[in-house]
């Protein structure tokens, strides 16, 4: 099936242009006519997953594909990899730092929220490799 | 009721007023970024005391008519410069969160 592939550089450690993807993803699904439902699903969850890159991996790559029925979202760092992944996913469980924390991140709600907020989403990660996140919104 | 309403009745400094008319329907209020994502709904006014350029990703994101700023917080340039770019309303109060919301919902 054809698809519009997006690619994008999101900066480490920068909370100034953190988001910039998935507003540019917002954009073009808001230009196609898709719902506004699903639109602010995978932003949502798309958003935690840049947020993440930006706090713990110094960034990373967001590669985006965009079919008649989903968007598949992959957010793909080479940072420090998540140890246990379970423990990771748990609401709450944060290891970012006091000064993330002032920004109003850091609640520990990110995993947790892409997950809430997409149909399908898988974590791969590797301790000293980086993290690839896939995120999968159905278009209703 | 509209933005511009809400922002007399919070006698608010209006920071940036980009759809005073837009409509308010729901309230909410949240500080973690992840929390108000997960749990604003569209067409609301949001309380914070965030005042960092995030809110405005997450105020659009979420869709919000309106954030408000309050406990006399102002957020730095860089935010209002982003509400601008992106046409979102934002108001300041110094009014606490609580006492904010409680003048909302007695307005009705």
């Amino acid at each position: 099936m054809s698809s519009l592939h997006l690619e994008y550089e999101v900066e480490g450690n920068n909370f100034v242009s953190a988001g910039q993807a998935t507003e540019k993803v917002k954009f073009c699904l808001k230009g196609m006519g898709i719902n506004p439902a699903d639109i602010r699903r995978i932003a949502i969850a798309m958003y935690e997953a840049e947020i993440n890159m930006v706090i713990h991996a110094n960034g990373g790559k967001a590669l985006v594909d965009i079919f008649v029925d989903k968007i598949v979202v992959k957010l793909v760092d080479t940072g420090p990899g998540i140890a246990d992944i379970d423990k990771a996913m748990t609401p709450g469980f944060s290891t970012a730092t006091d000064s993330i924390r002032d920004l109003g991140f850091g609640a520990g709600m990110g995993l947790h929220n892409m997950k809430k907020y997409t149909d399908e989403m898988y974590v791969e990660s590797t301790v000293g490799v980086g993290t690839t996140i896939t995120l999968v919104v159905n278009f209703s | 009721m509209t933005v511009k309403t809400l922002a007399h009745k919070l006698n608010a400094k209006e920071l940036n007023l980009a759809d005073p008319n837009r409509e308010v329907e729901r309230i909410y209020a949240g500080d973690l970024l992840s929390h108000v994502m997960g749990n604003a709904p569209s067409n609301c006014v949001w309380f914070t005391v965030m005042t960092n350029v995030n809110i405005c990703a997450v105020a659009t994101l979420t869709d919000c008519s309106v954030i408000v700023v309050c406990e006399g917080c102002i957020p730095d340039q860089l935010t209002l410069e982003r509400a601008k770019t992106q046409g979102i309303n934002i108001l300041s109060t110094v009014l606490t969160i609580s006492e904010a919301i409680v003048r909302v919902h007695n307005a009705g």
